[in-house]
């Protein structure tokens, strides 16, 4: 335990870096996925046709193709098409479209769960669309996305672990490389694995809050 | 002020409303009965676009009602509603609630919309009950927050929708009343309702409704204690003696 306790004070400087990136990486890729999900769940629902159907088939195609291969075709392909992007850049963009498709879905279920007779409310003290989206329906939906909200952010923070395999030096490519040069794989994906914990566990906790938060008196 | 004129509406293959005319005077309360099926709720519906309708006009105050056009917006401002199941915003408080329309819909001053939305909760008896959410409130309660929520738009008239049905006996009375001295100081009303006392005693004109036809129409307490047409006979008798 000591000789662990050692090694990883050795070793933490290194691998914080690489905590830093995957809280840039995930924040920039959250923001991204949340606006660009909240686009496609109001044109899903806008029951315009020309905006609902190729959105839907622009969502089952990227939840189709797995993330990794998103990632590659964003970072090795579109250079080939004149759109040339660092590392991290094709990574975040990567991430965050990918996500915004399925927090485009649970923004959709959340929307399509509030009660229809609020919408008739709305509708009959004479709201047009975009304030009764904004006054009535989004607030009444946000208790109901956010646990799925929340698990998705998880999903975002663990999944930026796979921007590695385009070489951006995030936490897991740190650790990687860190384990190849010493040799000591236990210590370092323990440490590796703690410090993704040491990210999730207080985020778990602060969306339990604000569900409680929002749901409280109401 | 309200005209129906020849209205048909179909849910698919299954017609609703086949032919309704009938004119609502500005000032008037109108009560809508029939059994459940009927079409009472639908043609109510289709007043403020709620429900859009296939053939024949409404119009309200020379304005015809057209569901897809964005005029309806217009006639919503002027024509409330009062829902079965109150339909509150849960997310917001009593007076919240009330001033809601006015504040965001008709961009009206926040000073002067907070001072009317408290002067009609008072009216309506919920005087103490402004800060307290939908969810804290009766079914009574809520209801009475969801009229004054519908004259805080200061409407020209105000469409209930069943508005005693979801309550408990006991809370039907407090509704009643407020509808009562609505009617009192000549609001426009049409009611979709069961009270047939409350037809008798408050509404000018009873339209009654069955398969989506009117069957019969007239003076409130000539219709309801004379009725001429057999169905409207034996309708009455089966909500006046249940059992």
């Amino acid at each position: 335990m000591t000789k662990f306790i050692a090694q990883a004070t050795e070793y933490l400087p290194l691998l914080l870096h690489g905590v830093w990136l995957t809280v840039v990486i995930t924040f920039v890729a959250l923001c991204l996925a949340t606006a660009l999900g909240l686009v496609w769940a109001l044109f899903r629902t806008s029951g315009i046709r020309s905006l609902a159907v190729p959105t839907r088939l622009f969502i089952d195609f990227v939840r189709g193709v797995p993330l990794l291969v998103i990632l590659f075709y964003i970072y090795f392909v579109a250079p080939d098409i004149g759109i040339n992007l660092t590392a991290l850049q094709a990574g975040m963009i990567g991430l965050g479209l990918a996500h915004s498709c399925y927090l485009g879905e649970t923004f959709r279920a959340g929307i399509d769960a509030v009660d229809r007779g609020q919408v008739e409310a709305a509708k009959s003290i004479g709201m047009k669309r975009p304030l009764m989206m904004r006054r009535v329906v989004l607030p009444q939906a946000l208790k109901i996305i956010l646990p799925p909200y929340a698990n998705n952010m998880v999903m975002l923070l663990k999944d930026s672990s796979l921007v590695s395999v385009i070489s951006v030096q995030e936490l897991t490519m740190q650790g990687k490389m860190l384990a190849s040069s010493t040799f000591d794989n236990m210590t370092v994906f323990t440490l590796v694995a703690l410090l993704y914990l040491c990210l999730t566990v207080p985020l778990n906790i602060l969306m339990r809050r604000v569900e409680i938060y929002l749901g409280a008196g109401r | 002020m309200i005209i129906f004129d020849d209205v048909h509406k179909s849910f698919g293959a299954h017609e609703v409303l086949k032919g309704i005319s009938a004119e609502i005077a500005k000032g008037q309360v109108v009560c809508l009965i029939g059994p459940s099926g009927s079409g009472k709720s639908t043609l109510l519906r289709c007043v403020n676009g709620l429900e859009t309708y296939q053939r024949g006009h409404i119009s309200v105050d020379g304005t015809v009602v057209d569901a897809a056009s964005s005029q309806v917006h217009a006639i919503c401002t002027r024509v409330s509603m009062v829902f079965q199941r109150f339909n509150l915003f849960p997310h917001r408080t009593s007076l919240e609630n009330v001033m809601e329309g006015p504040l965001y819909v008709l961009k009206e001053d926040r000073k002067q919309v907070r001072e009317r939305a408290l002067a009609l909760l008072n009216r309506v008896g919920l005087a103490d009950k402004t800060n307290a959410y939908p969810a804290s409130l009766s079914g009574g309660q809520q209801q009475r927050v969801a009229i004054a929520r519908a004259l805080a738009m200061r409407p020209q008239a105000i469409l209930f929708d069943e508005p005693t049905s979801a309550l408990d006996p006991e809370m039907v009375g407090e509704v009643l009343q407020v509808m009562r001295a609505l009617a009192d100081e000549n609001m426009t009303m049409l009611v979709v309702t069961h009270e047939i006392q409350f037809a008798r005693e408050v509404s000018d004109n009873v339209l009654f409704l069955d398969g989506g036809r009117i069957v019969e129409q007239g003076p409130a307490k000539e219709l309801l204690r004379h009725p001429k047409h057999e169905r409207t006979k034996d309708f009455l008798h089966r909500v006046m003696h249940p059992v």
